[in-house]
């Protein structure tokens, strides 16, 4: 056995060692992890702080009576348990993370940093404005950047995240075909849409009237110009699609609404494909949202917090919400309330408490400043590039439904080429996890049967692409060559097998209960 | 540019590959009038970190940071200190760059801090079950009325006088399409008597404490009355560190409880991100908005688990679904839960009594200035007073003396001429003896 200079073993005796199950239970670096709860005891504490005792006499008769039920703690303890919860997460970080419509996307570490100046996370939203002016300028300035980009005269700041935006776009539509006095009942949203924009268009007292898709994944402009009519108060279609297509036709459906009376909102979700090429007000889009943890790289953070400004046209800009930002001689001015307003303003209400995020808007503007106009056009060009080259590399060994492309910046394949092996989607995107991926978007947009929509962005080298490509022919190789064993019951090697989800939607358990209480609801 | 990987070779071999010319054949599809050129937008180009780390510390410098000054702001935001350990653990890649836990084998550590947040958030506000949060306090509100108008089919919501101005206009957005909102007369300092405007068509009524002006409501009599009536009692909370030292809305008849977790964990920020709170009654989880992590086992046996009761939503259910809701505030959630965590049941507890303290000793002492009055009994960390001049004018002069002292009521309710000389004051652990001291000695000055 070859020894280092130590006099250690420095290889391993044999290549194939039997399994052997451990003690702990843990294996190696993988470790399990107990809940919080479990872990915990009483009179620990990981922070310190003075003991105060108060009196009730300014608690009302209010005063809590029993224990809370919190675990305690010592600090080292609390760090090892969510540092040991991190290494079962995957992550944009450690791997490519092909999710289609998620634009999965390096995030720089600058914007983290940039975001935690005490200037900017350390101001209180309702500090007298002239102590906030930096703030102020921050968030004209990136108005400035989504304005220009897009092509469009104004945005609205304050939605949380994309379906936020929706809702912001419908709801200034709403107050736009008011103030005509007209009271519209119908939106046309494709049926490749995202399930959130049926969603919004419910909410907000719309009836849903489905457009079809064409065999080429487009949307049928010839099928929504026939059900166009002076009850459609708007079209809702994502440019470029979820199809991962560009929607050749779009100025002739937006034209089309605009014909008779109704407004054009784009769900700007893939915006990432153009940003830089192409302005969407060229288009005859009047609302948009963009999602700034997609496009413009600020964090998914495990599902949030997003932010989705709202880009607006000339007609519907007098109907953005609360607050506005004006520029007031050599201030900014936010304008929090309708008793303020310039002549032409007529918001529609408000989305939310304060201004917006902005947190998201530090880390967005820092991501543009980083790229510049140029950077983000050559950040979308090799979106496109890299998700036709995917589509190139793979369309003989799977299926794209749509031919030869070009796609834009998401790869669409459908599960013809799994018939009669055995393996489904889901069987094929777990066995991705055992190679070292995060699956793709599966059985999304549901226009393609058992549907896999891979988004590579622009943040992977070509050597990652190569491998990628590489790993995917060989599976789908294998599973046409009956070789179940590897998809069947994958992933093998992640954290947790398949879970029992029908179980947990059965019975929901949705929280620690202490096990010597009585397990009814107290 | 260095976030880019590809070099001019690799896309050159690319192209190669795909078998187009050039990078404009794949936007073949793209109507020419949208194509723009490269030198279209007036922006700047690409810049190095040093260049763009310096650009926005200017413009952060403009800022008067919270920490740099004697600081009294809350109505809806509270600074706290947030240990160091908090954002070093969301920092970690594994947590910040990682998706919604779609993929829940590759996802257990979001899917079980989710888990444990909604445990800490029910235990909280006494509540049964909670989500794994919505965006922000203000439109936690907005979805518990509709889904309390959902449960009731009934469509007027009551809003308190005392809610936060920035919520109740939150809930008129949203629950006027489907409903009607009503809002009660504004009562700074005392707790108003709700039963005239309770009928048959109520499906809820939404009540903050401590409310807008700090006041501690006692939520026990509006429950009553709610239920009475068949309405639902909403109960907001917008800074839950009271809670370690309050009754929970839950043990006083709450049917929903919307709050804001800012406090716990997460920066001003400016106003967001923030995280909602969202907790009920089981019975009423079919019709809750958001995203739930569930408890369940995976092929081997072994405890894992995944986001659950996904029929509710917007995904699946479409046009019909509970909410259109599609992400949480997940990174806001798990500081949340860690820095709950840290604090434990103990420290949580001395947290709340160290603010009431605070707030308790400055009220004192603010109030022993002659012309200025407490106009809030009782109340938390956070307390209204009345001064004998427009507040606003007060807190400027204040501010031009490096003084924060106070959000005036007139920024949350310009229209009310009554609430002018309303200042609400917020002390929390952060405000030192001698942000106290500074506070009490230039007011008085400027009075």
């Amino acid at each position: 056995m070859p020894m280092n200079a130590q006099g250690r073993p420095s290889a391993p005796g044999s290549a194939k060692q039997p399994e052997i199950p451990t003690i702990s239970g843990d294996r190696g670096l993988d470790h399990e992890e107990a809940l919080i709860f479990e872990l915990g005891r009483e009179g620990v504490t990981g922070v310190d702080i003075p003991d105060v005792q108060v009196s009730d006499k300014r608690l009302g008769n209010s005063r809590r009576r029993g224990r809370i039920g919190l675990p305690g703690l010592s600090e080292p303890e609390v760090v090892r348990h969510y540092v040991r919860l991190s290494r079962m997460n995957y992550a944009i970080d450690s791997g490519l993370y092909p999710l289609g419509s998620c634009t999965m996307k390096h995030n720089p570490r600058l914007n983290e940093k940039m975001a935690r100046l005490p200037g900017f996370g350390d101001v209180h939203p309702l500090q007298p404005q002239q102590t906030v002016q930096g703030a102020l300028q921050l968030i004209s300035e990136l108005m400035r950047w989504l304005t220009t980009l897009t092509g469009m005269p104004a945005v609205a700041m304050s939605p949380k995240a994309g379906a936020h935006g929706e809702l912001c776009g419908l709801l200034t539509i709403r107050a736009a075909l008011e103030a005509r006095g007209e009271k519209r009942t119908r939106i046309l949203v494709p049926s490749s849409a995202h399930g959130t924009n049926p969603a919004t268009a419910a909410l907000c007292g719309f009836r849903v009237d489905e457009v079809p898709a064409t065999e080429d994944g487009h949307v049928d402009a010839d099928a929504l110009e026939a059900k166009l009519g002076p009850d459609v108060a708007a079209i809702m279609l994502t440019n470029p699609n979820t199809c991962g297509l560009f929607e050749p036709r779009v100025k002739e459906m937006a034209d089309a609404v605009h014909a008779v009376g109704g407004y054009f909102y784009c769900d700007g979700a893939n915006f990432n494909a153009i940003a830089g090429r192409v302005k969407p007000g060229d288009l005859g889009v009047d609302a948009m949202h963009i999602n700034l943890h997609k496009t413009f790289s600020t964090p998914h953070g495990g599902g949030g917090p997003g932010a989705g400004p709202v880009v607006l046209s000339a007609a519907l800009a007098p109907y953005a919400p609360l607050p506005l930002l004006l520029q007031d001689g050599d201030r900014l001015r936010l304008i929090e309330e309708r008793g303020a307003l310039p002549a032409e303003a007529k918001p529609f209400g408000r989305m939310c408490a304060f201004h917006g995020q902005m947190g998201m808007f530090v880390r967005a503007l820092a991501y543009m400043l980083s790229h510049g106009a140029d950077g983000i056009r050559q950040a979308s060009e090799d979106a496109v590039l890299s998700a036709n080259f995917i589509l190139a590399s793979l369309k003989d060994a799977m299926s794209a439904p749509f031919g030869d492309g070009p796609c834009m910046h998401e790869a669409l394949f459908d599960d013809s080429f799994l018939e009669g092996t055995g393996v489904t989607t889901l069987d094929f995107a777990k066995a991705m996890i055992d190679e070292g991926y995060h699956p793709m978007t599966m059985y999304f947009p549901l226009v393609v049967h058992g549907a896999m929509l891979i988004e590579p962005t622009e943040s992977e080298s070509k050597e990652s692409l190569d491998r990628f490509i590489h790993v995917l022919r060989a599976l789908a190789k294998e599973a046409n060559a009956g070789k179940r064993e590897r998809f069947e019951g994958a992933p093998h090697y992640a954290p947790r097998h398949r879970l029992d989800e029908t179980a947990a939607a059965r019975k929901p358990i949705l929280r620690w209960r202490r096990p010597d209480l009585p397990q009814a609801a107290e | 540019m260095r976030y880019l990987p590809l070099t001019g070779d690799d896309r050159a071999a690319m192209l190669a590959k795909i078998g187009a010319p050039n990078i404009d054949a794949l936007f073949r599809d793209v109507p020419s009038a949208a194509v723009v050129s490269r030198s279209a937008f007036d922006l700047p180009d690409t810049q190095g970190e040093l260049e763009v780390e310096r650009g926005l510390s200017r413009i952060a410098a403009r800022n008067v940071a919270a920490g740099s000054v004697p600081f009294f702001c809350g109505a809806g935001a509270y600074r706290h200190h947030v240990p160091a350990a908090v954002d070093h653990l969301i920092q970690r890649s594994e947590f910040l760059t990682s998706y919604t836990p779609y993929q829940p084998e590759i996802a257990q550590g979001t899917l079980q801090y989710l888990f444990e947040f909604q445990t800490q958030v029910a235990l909280l506000t006494g509540m049964e079950v909670a989500n794994a949060s919505l965006y922000d306090g203000s439109t936690a509100t907005a979805e518990a009325v509709l889904m309390a108008q959902r449960l009731t089919k009934r469509p007027k919501a009551v809003l308190s006088g005392g809610l936060h101005p920035h919520y109740a206009e939150t809930v008129e957005t949203l629950a006027s399409l489907s409903g009607e909102v009503v809002r009660a007369p504004i009562t700074p300092g005392k707790a108003e008597d709700f039963a005239a405007q309770i009928d048959n068509q109520t499906a809820c009524v939404v009540v903050q404490s401590p409310d807008a002006f700090g006041l501690i409501r006692d939520l026990r009599p509006i429950a009553e009355a709610a239920h009475a009536k068949g309405a639902l009692l909403i109960a907001v909370v917008t800074e839950v560190v009271s809670l370690g030292l309050l009754e929970p809305p839950g043990h006083q008849g709450a049917d929903i409880v919307a709050a804001e977790g800012q406090s716990i964990g997460n920066g001003l920020n400016f106003g967001g991100p923030y995280v909602g709170l969202f907790a009920t009654r089981e019975k009423f989880i079919r019709q809750m908005p958001g995203r739930l992590s569930g408890e369940t086992v995976d092929a081997n046996g072994k405890r894992g688990f995944v986001l659950t009761l996904s029929t509710r939503e917007q995904h699946i259910r479409r046009e019909k679904a509970t909410s259109n809701i599609c992400t949480n505030s997940g990174l806001c959630c798990l500081a949340f839960t860690i820095h709950l965590s840290l604090l434990g049941e103990e420290g949580f507890v001395r947290l709340a009594r160290a603010n009431h303290a605070r707030a308790s000793a400055l009220a004192d002492r603010l109030s022993n200035i002659k012309g200025v009055e407490l106009v809030t009994p009782n109340f938390f960390n956070e307390f209204t007073i009345r001064l004998p001049k427009p507040a606003t004018s007060i807190v400027d002069a204040l501010a031009d003396k490096r003084i924060i002292a106070g959000v005036p009521a007139p920024r949350l309710w310009p229209q009310e001429r009554d609430l002018r000389d309303l200042l609400i004051v917020a002390a929390t652990e952060t405000a030192s003896d001698e942000d106290c001291d500074a506070l009490v000695k230039a007011l008085s000055e400027v009075l």
